[in-house]
């Protein structure tokens, strides 16, 4: 029934507006957990080294694990093109303008990959540092890039994406005598914010530190598919 | 682009709540904002309007209560303010700390008639 007398009520609601992204990326995580697959999310500025960096780390590990590729973009699909190009599922988003992903869109994407016979979802995010670490998709790993042409106070103007990260990948390190970057001014800057991330210094363009990041990278999937799943 | 995904998420929240308490107008909306939180007010109000139109939530008034950027420390306890980008103990020091408050953007209540 309407309420046509009018008299004004206040009703208590308390519901998060990011609560209805958080219970899809906790289905996301069943999804995953019950197929023993891991999902990695990967976020930086446009520009870092996000699709470079999924490239360098399927060279290392695509042969002994089966893995996939979830890709973010405002529009296009060449990041897409390029991964299926070297023969991994990869399954391209658009976001239509919106400048992050979001739970709903990477659940319909796990929906159109054969989920139990993957060990790796990596999901390349909107090139952004700021609104895709509010929203969390269901992932095992948050990682993020910093390449270090971008300079060393991005972590002193977007700290809610370092606090956040499970892991800091600095690529470009191939440049670093080019630019002003000061990595010994970086690493304890982040690691005050977030004591317990994991930073790995590479060069996505030259392979260096690949192998270091691909281990630890290995040990969380091999830890993942030896839990309790289906 | 980000606040209009998320204004649409926080009208169908309200609207939601409108309908299962059968008002015939959303008067007012009361929310909580995050002091770290990256939505603006500004663009709040201005896809609030753009997407209220036309339902019984237009032209409500929207509140918003500012929450600070809080932490507590996971070795003394001790509760604080986060100043800029530290986010370490001003008590003990120490840099193992979690986040209580101040990222969140919550529907608190809504006035209904």
């Amino acid at each position: 029934m309407k309420n046509p007398g009018g008299e004004k009520r206040k009703v208590e609601v308390l519901e998060g507006v990011f609560d209805a992204n958080e219970m899809i990326a906790r289905e996301n995580q069943e999804l995953l957990q019950k197929n023993k697959a891991c999902m990695v999310n990967i976020m930086a500025s446009p520009g870092a080294g996000k699709t470079n960096l999924i490239m360098r780390t399927l060279e290392s590990i695509g042969q002994r694990f089966s893995c996939a590729v979830v890709e973010g973009d405002i529009a296009g699909k060449v990041d897409a093109e390029k991964i299926a190009g070297d023969g991994f599922p990869a399954i391209q988003i658009n976001t239509g303008g919106s400048c992050h992903l979001e739970a709903k869109q990477v659940k319909s994407a796990l929906e159109r990959l054969e989920m139990d016979k993957l060990d790796l979802i990596f999901v390349e995010n909107v090139g952004n540092l700021v609104c895709p670490a509010e929203f969390s998709l269901g992932e095992d790993l948050k990682v993020m890039i910093l390449s270090v042409a971008e300079g060393d106070d991005k972590p002193l103007k977007y700290p809610l994406m370092f606090r956040e990260s499970d892991v800091l990948i600095i690529n470009k390190m191939d440049l670093l005598g080019f630019t002003d970057f000061e990595l010994e001014k970086v690493k304890p800057l982040v690691r005050g914010m977030n004591p317990s991330i994991r930073m790995f210094e590479i060069s996505c363009r030259e392979g260096t530190g690949v192998e270091e990041w691909a281990k630890y990278l290995e040990d969380v999937i091999t830890k993942k598919g030896e839990s309790g799943g289906a | 682009m980000h606040e209009l995904s998320v204004v649409e998420s926080m009208v169908s929240i309200v609207l939601k709540h409108a309908e299962t308490n059968h008002a015939s107008r959303v008067e007012k909306i009361n929310l909580v904002l995050g002091e770290a939180s990256s939505v603006v007010e500004e663009p709040v109000r201005f896809y609030f309007e753009l997407l209220s139109k036309e339902t019984i939530a237009e032209g409500a008034d929207l509140n918003f209560r500012k929450t600070p950027f809080q932490a507590s420390c996971n070795k003394c306890g001790k509760e604080f303010h986060i100043e800029g980008i530290d986010f370490s103990c001003p008590s003990c020091g120490s840099s193992e700390t979690t986040i209580v408050s101040g990222s969140e953007f919550q529907v608190e209540s809504i006035e209904i008639s």
